[in-house]
């Protein structure tokens, strides 16, 4: 196993554009490296992708392997698994992160498979035990309010997918200095049994509830559709997006690409408002990074108040409506329209 | 066209309640039932059967005896043949083991009636991986569609499939050869309404059962909690986060302090 070095990073680009998660992953990524004493490398891999090769090294990368090859163009598990694999087992890394998005856990399960090695799903804390060279992978626990540590002790590499947006990047760093390994592999059209025929961006409201400033995101003290129509008028008088926990999801009040949390979206708002939603950890890892978080609970215990910047003890039936009345005394006073952007 | 749909027993964590001063499941509470994403893929297995006026589906799982409840369900939904795996030497798999028992067992399956299409679902909301279903395409070596959110179209002469693929900021059309393997998102189908004929013959179903010795040739150092890489090392109540400031007071003071902190948000705010 000590032939097992360093950190490795799959750098996730599509169309030239590299994916957030990625470059957070080398941000923790970096961490670990650091600790264990090793290179961090980043895998890039794509058609006409060479000068993303300054980014990778750019937010904390030391070795960038790539292979740029026109069949490459679109990910696909085939292709990109045989790339994978074939780098893995050429230089050995001990660790292996992947973003915890469609593409990622795709090829993450599929290069695991094939390494016969194990992988942490949806990673929200990474760490190491330096002295065993463990990779401890947390992730909330089925059922509770609890994290638990998944351990590889005797494959490599010790592979997991990481959830977006639970990482820092670091800031990019123009005069690091990193090494481009550039390698082929025989690919050929004419073997895959794959064709991306179309890509249809941003067409999902997930991809809006991501990039939303404010959200107002309800749970299942709102009672009932009707109920969770407060949610609703809160959101649209002051023009957040709404999202729901699990439990609203499968009661059915909203459509599940709404949903927030483990499970759901991860998002990092300026504003989150949670209200009538107890906060179970599978919720709280997806929004604990929002900038403000605004809590209405009628349960003063409620573990959401502890993740919670400002905390409202009281019946969401009774502040919402003078929430909302406030911003539209606003809005009449100012003679116009007062909302979040 | 032979479609073996993978169907897993779970908890029902909607259910599901926690001790909180133990942290651990109450799992009296919960019931076991078919993973909601694996009935949305039996649907689209009877949906497509439907549509090509011919074909079989069979579905597959691995658990306890009690497994066979599930395989009843999915008998109701329109699946015409059931299988679980079901032996002590599969206890304690993780993905890696759990999708090489499941392949070796759609081998076998395959080797009596080939098979075109395997469906998953996208995950089991006991774990959450999603990692068993391109794991099995990868040992079977058929090509995967992970998240798919429609299949389009089903070309059963050139023997090609076109789905749509849900990806972190749209979607993306896929042709992919048969046999290939599809993990399906929620939004792929609606659970129908069962016929009658299909209760009735649910209720009196029963499930092929397979022990590791039926499967033919199988290495059983890869079984299991032998088969598994990975291991839970420790679980810990997550570092409490500080909190903040409690807005104390009637609703009216509570929201008048809420309203001078919202205010601050000058830059997200637009007054127009
Ligand atoms: C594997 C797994 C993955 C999961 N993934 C996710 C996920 O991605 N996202 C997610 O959200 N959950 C997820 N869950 C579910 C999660 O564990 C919780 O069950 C869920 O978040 C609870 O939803 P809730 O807060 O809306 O409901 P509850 O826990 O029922 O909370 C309702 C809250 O509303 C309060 N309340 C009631 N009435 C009022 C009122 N009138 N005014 C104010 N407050 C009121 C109550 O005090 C209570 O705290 C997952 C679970 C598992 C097992
Ligand atoms: N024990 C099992 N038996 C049958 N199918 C399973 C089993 N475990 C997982 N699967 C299939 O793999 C999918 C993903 O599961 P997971 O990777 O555990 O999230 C499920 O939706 C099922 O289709």
């Amino acid at each position: 196993m000590e032939e097992y070095q360093g950190v490795w990073v799959f750098i996730e680009q599509s169309e030239g554009e590299i994916a957030g998660v990625s470059l957070e992953l080398l941000g923790a990524g970096r961490q670990l490296a650091d600790k264990l004493e090793v290179p961090l490398a980043g895998v890039l891999l794509g058609e006409k992708v060479r000068e993303l090769s300054t980014q990778v090294i750019g937010h904390g990368a030391d070795i960038v392997y790539l292979i740029d090859d026109p069949v490459l163009k679109y990910y696909r598990t085939e292709s990109y698994m045989k790339c994978v694999n074939n780098l893995a087992l050429k230089y050995r890394p001990e660790i292996f992160l992947y973003g915890a998005t469609p593409n990622g856990k795709d090829l993450a399960s599929a290069v695991a498979t094939d390494l016969s090695t194990g992988l942490t799903a949806d990673t929200t804390m990474l760490d190491v035990d330096v002295e065993k060279r463990l990779l401890e992978a947390s992730r909330p626990a089925f059922g509770g309010n609890i994290m638990a540590t998944i351990l590889c002790k005797k494959n490599r590499p010790q592979m997991a997918t990481v959830r977006p947006k639970v990482m820092k990047a670091l800031p990019f760093d123009g005069v690091r200095i990193g090494e481009v390994v550039e390698e082929m592999i025989e690919l050929s059209e004419e073997d895959m049994r794959t064709k991306v025929l179309e890509i249809v961006k941003n067409v999902t409201k997930a991809a809006s509830l991501a990039d939303a400033h404010v959200i107002v995101c309800g749970g299942k003290g709102m009672g009932d559709l009707e109920g969770f129509e407060l949610i609703h008028e809160l959101a649209d008088t002051i023009g957040a997006s709404v999202g729901g926990t699990r439990d609203v999801i499968e009661a059915g009040w909203l459509p599940h690409e709404l949903q927030i949390g483990q499970t759901g979206e991860t998002v990092t708002p300026k504003i989150y408002f949670a209200i009538g939603l107890s906060g179970a950890i599978q919720h709280v890892v997806g929004m604990k990074n929002s900038e403000l978080i605004i809590a209405i609970n009628k349960d003063p215990n409620a573990p959401i108040f502890e993740a919670a910047t400002y905390g409202i003890v009281g019946d969401a039936f009774e502040v919402v409506p003078k929430l909302i009345e406030q911003f539209k005394q606003i809005r009449v006073k100012q003679g116009g329209e007062v909302s979040y952007v | 066209m032979h479609i073996v749909v993978c169907v897993k027993q779970v908890p029902d964590t909607k259910i599901i309640k926690i001790n909180p001063k133990t942290n651990t499941l109450d799992r009296r509470s919960a019931p076991a039932i078919l993973n909601p994403y694996d009935a949305h893929a039996v649907q689209e297995a009877v949906r497509l059967k439907s549509i090509l006026g011919r074909g079989k589906i069979s579905v597959l799982s691995m658990g306890p005896p009690q497994a066979t409840e599930v395989i009843k369900k999915c008998i109701e939904i329109g699946a015409d043949e059931g299988y679980l795996i079901s032996d002590r030497a599969f206890a304690g798999a993780d993905t890696l083991a759990t999708s090489y028992a499941l392949s070796k067992a759609l081998e076998k399956i395959a080797s009596v009636d080939p098979i075109d299409l395997v469906i998953c679902g996208k995950h089991a909301i006991d774990g959450d991986t999603g990692q068993v279903g391109p794991g099995i395409a990868r040992r079977l070596d058929i090509p995967p569609v992970t998240n798919v959110i429609e299949v389009s179209e089903v070309n059963s002469n050139d023997r090609t499939i076109v789905i749509k693929r849900k990806l972190s900021n749209g979607y993306e059309l896929v042709q992919a050869n048969m046999p290939c393997l599809l993990t399906v998102e929620k939004e792929i189908n609606k659970i129908e309404y069962s016929p009658l004929s299909n209760m009735l013959k649910a209720a009196r179903y029963k499930s092929h059962i397979w022990s590791v010795s039926d499967l033919g040739e199988v290495n059983i150092t890869q079984l299991g909690l032998k088969g598994s890489p990975t291991v839970v090392g420790k679980m810990f109540t997550p570092p409490k986060l500080e909190g903040g400031k409690m807005l104390d007071g009637t609703s009216d003071e509570q929201v008048s302090q809420l309203m001078e902190v919202l205010l601050e948000q000058k830059e997200l705010l637009n007054v127009k």
